[in-house]
């Protein structure tokens, strides 16, 4: 069963339009840990607005566990939890008010569902009397997520829920993702680092308004044309440009500490060949090995 | 009915924790109440007067002691030119000039008339009103005095004189504070629903607050009537202290009319002005639109509402800006009942029409807080 159901959805802002979702179709599984994958302007947080009710589509239609966003938003807005990008909450109430609150709005009392939020709150319990305003970046994100969980909702929106996060928090988060998942919840998720792409089980790839693949991430890597290299040397943005003008070369780009490439064709001295080339050129502590595509590898490709 | 009281007592919450808004919310109406009554004084006392005689007589004498001994005025110059007074006029440190004409005493006695010269300063526009209206008064006296005189040495026949008694009704000692403190107090109220109503509703949009509000299944109007409730009640409060600790403790003010009629209309005022506030927050995205937008609507409810300047002497399109105006109707209403005593037949026309603008501004800002979310 399809929890969420997107066929032609679209969204422009603004006169003269400017499209911000283009047209785009897909489905999430129940259950299912879904991430929308693309940089900032992409369109996620639209479409996250759009789903949630918050935003009238000006084409296209989308369900959200079986009721149309448009005709039935009332009965999505009893099954769904948001949690937006920025944060949200009253900074002005304790984290105890909040939770409280929230609760209250949906008819149902704290005790009521906290064995679904209890593995987060647990962790900001300590500080419960605190004013929400005063707690540290990660801390008012556990928050965040536990009012928009304290309903125990169908399905579950996350607006770029590690955006300024720091790293282990970030892996702290995936982790109580994870096990939300377990409980059966469906949970919507948008991020634009390409390396948390990874820990969906289904990711769709967003550019400029519009999907560029749909699959698992497994699936998007393996789909990726061709043998990818990694190379660095001691003069790395010479070695970019270099590569860039050199007509055996297909692709390259800027990967941390190496630069991706891939060849136009691969013989068996291609490499050796190169490596002389670029030694005569005066690069000095040459590397060039065989690496796997990463989802922003992936990423690049489908934007070209 | 659960969500509803929950509602409420995080809107309380917030607002009592708003450790800057809350003194202002209180502190100053009071302050306001105690001060602007005062100041905004319209008596003109100390006029500055230059005296140019030029007759040195009896007479003109009587007249320049008469003028010194008054409680309005106070003789800055004593000359025999004209010229040398005027300087005192330009350098504004004389209100008004009295030249006394050379043979003042002869041709009062001998010719039964005689003209003066008065000049006035009327940069200060009131102030040269009242000041030369003083004087003319004063004159008019002085003139009084020397023919009863005069008719007491001729016994002249008795010639039919209207003289003119006149009695203050309901501010007897013509006090300032009487008329000033009810209208003062409306606008402390206005000030309460619009400011803090609209400020309260778009922070909860700039804070991003309203979005986590609007995917839940809560109904608009509960999370409405949930804003605007808590600021009617400071209303009611602020008023109340107003009323009965600041205009009725410090200035001696008790209202003649009926209580409940003043509180009656209170509440229908309460409920057009937290509209006007609704209506302003849904035209804003941030605290800073909703603050300029709210403070031009002050100026003009304060400066058209007769508070000041009469309404009645308006030209008539501005009578008509001034009637378009809540603050208008319960400034009116407020000194009538509490000054006047007046009841609900005499008041039944504002009752309609603050009727008619609760209407207006809910109805408007419902329908465009639909519209916008």
């Amino acid at each position: 069963m399809m929890d969420v159901q997107v066929r032609g959805l679209r969204k422009t802002y603004g006169k003269p339009p400017v499209t911000a979702v283009d047209t785009i179709s897909f489905d999430v599984k129940k259950g299912e840990l879904f991430g929308l994958i693309g940089p900032d302007g992409a369109g996620k947080t639209s479409i996250f607005r759009m789903l949630t009710t918050l935003l009238l589509p000006d084409g296209g239609t989308a369900s959200v566990n079986g009721f149309d966003i448009v005709k039935d938003y009332k009965f999505i807005r009893e099954r769904v939890g948001y949690m937006p990008g920025k944060f949200s909450l009253y900074q002005d109430l304790t984290v105890e008010e909040n939770l409280h609150f929230f609760a209250t709005l949906f008819n149902t009392t704290v005790e009521e569902n906290y064995a679904l939020v209890k593995d987060i709150y647990i962790q900001i319990e300590p500080f419960k009397k605190r004013r929400a305003g005063n707690l540290s970046g990660g801390m008012k994100q556990k928050l965040a997520l536990c009012c928009a969980l304290i309903h125990r909702p169908l399905v579950l929106f996350l607006d770029e829920p590690t955006t300024g996060v720091d790293t282990v928090s970030r892996k702290e988060f995936w982790e109580m993702l994870k096990r939300l998942k377990e409980q059966g919840i469906t949970i919507l998720v948008s991020t634009p680092y390409m390396d948390e792409a990874t820990l969906c089980e289904r990711i769709a790839l967003l550019q400029e308004g519009k999907i560029l693949s749909i699959d698992t991430p497994a699936n998007i890597i393996r789909s990726y044309p061709d043998q990818l290299f990694a190379i660095k040397s001691d003069q790395m943005s010479w070695l970019l440009k270099e590569l860039r003008n050199n007509p055996e070369v297909k692709t390259c780009n800027s990967f941390g500490e190496y630069h991706h490439i891939s060849f136009k064709e691969i013989a068996a001295d291609t490499e050796s060949a190169l490596i002389n080339y670029l030694k005569k050129a005066g690069h000095s502590n040459l590397e060039l090995f065989k690496t796997a595509p990463t989802i922003e590898d992936c990423f690049i490709n489908l934007m070209n | 009915m659960n969500t509803m009281r929950y509602l409420l007592v995080k809107e309380f919450k917030q607002i009592l924790r708003n450790k800057a808004l809350l003194p202002l919310l209180f502190v100053a109406p009071i302050v306001q109440l105690l001060v602007m009554p005062l100041a905004a004084d319209y008596e003109v006392k100390n006029i500055k007067v230059g005296v140019v005689d030029l007759d040195r007589s009896d007479y003109s004498k009587k007249l320049v002691t008469k003028i010194e001994f008054s409680n309005y005025f106070k003789l800055v110059d004593y000359s025999n030119s004209f010229d040398a007074s005027f300087r005192y006029l330009e350098k504004d440190a004389a209100d008004l000039v009295l030249e006394i004409p050379k043979n003042f005493e002869r041709n009062l006695v001998r010719e039964k008339i005689e003209k003066v010269f008065i000049a006035v300063n009327a940069i200060n526009g009131t102030k040269a009103i009242m000041g030369s209206n003083y004087l003319s008064l004063l004159l008019a006296d002085f003139n009084k005095e020397i023919s009863t005189k005069w008719k007491a040495y001729e016994m002249a026949e008795k010639s039919p004189v209207i003289e003119v008694a006149s009695l203050n009704w309901f501010n007897t000692w013509l006090d300032y504070s009487f008329y000033m403190v009810p209208g003062i107090l409306v606008t402390l109220v206005t000030m309460v629903g619009v400011y803090m109503c609209s400020l309260n509703i778009v922070k909860e949009k700039e804070i991003g607050t309203i979005e986590q509000i609007n995917v839940t299944p809560i109904k608009k109007h509960h999370f409405i009537l949930a804003k605007l409730l808590p600021f009617a009640v400071i209303g009611l409060v602020i008023f109340s202290v107003g009323l009965f600790g600041v205009a009725g403790l410090v200035y001696g003010i008790y209202s003649i009319g009926s209580l409940w009629l003043v509180y009656g209309f209170l509440l229908l005022f309460l409920a057009a002005i937290l509209g006007i506030g609704l209506l302003i927050s849904t035209y804003s995205q941030t605290q800073q639109q909703a603050m300029s937008v709210a403070f031009f609507f002050m100026m003009i409810f304060m400066l058209m509402s007769g508070l000041f300047t009469s309404v009645d002497s308006m030209p008539a399109w501005a009578r008509f800006i001034a009637n378009c105006n809540p603050v208008t109707h319960f400034i009116e209403v407020m000194r009538m009942v509490v000054l006047k005593g007046s009841g609900f037949s005499q008041i039944k026309y504002h009752f309609l029409i603050m009727l008619g603008f609760g209407l207006l501004f809910n109805g408007w800002a419902i329908a465009n807080y639909k519209k916008t979310s």
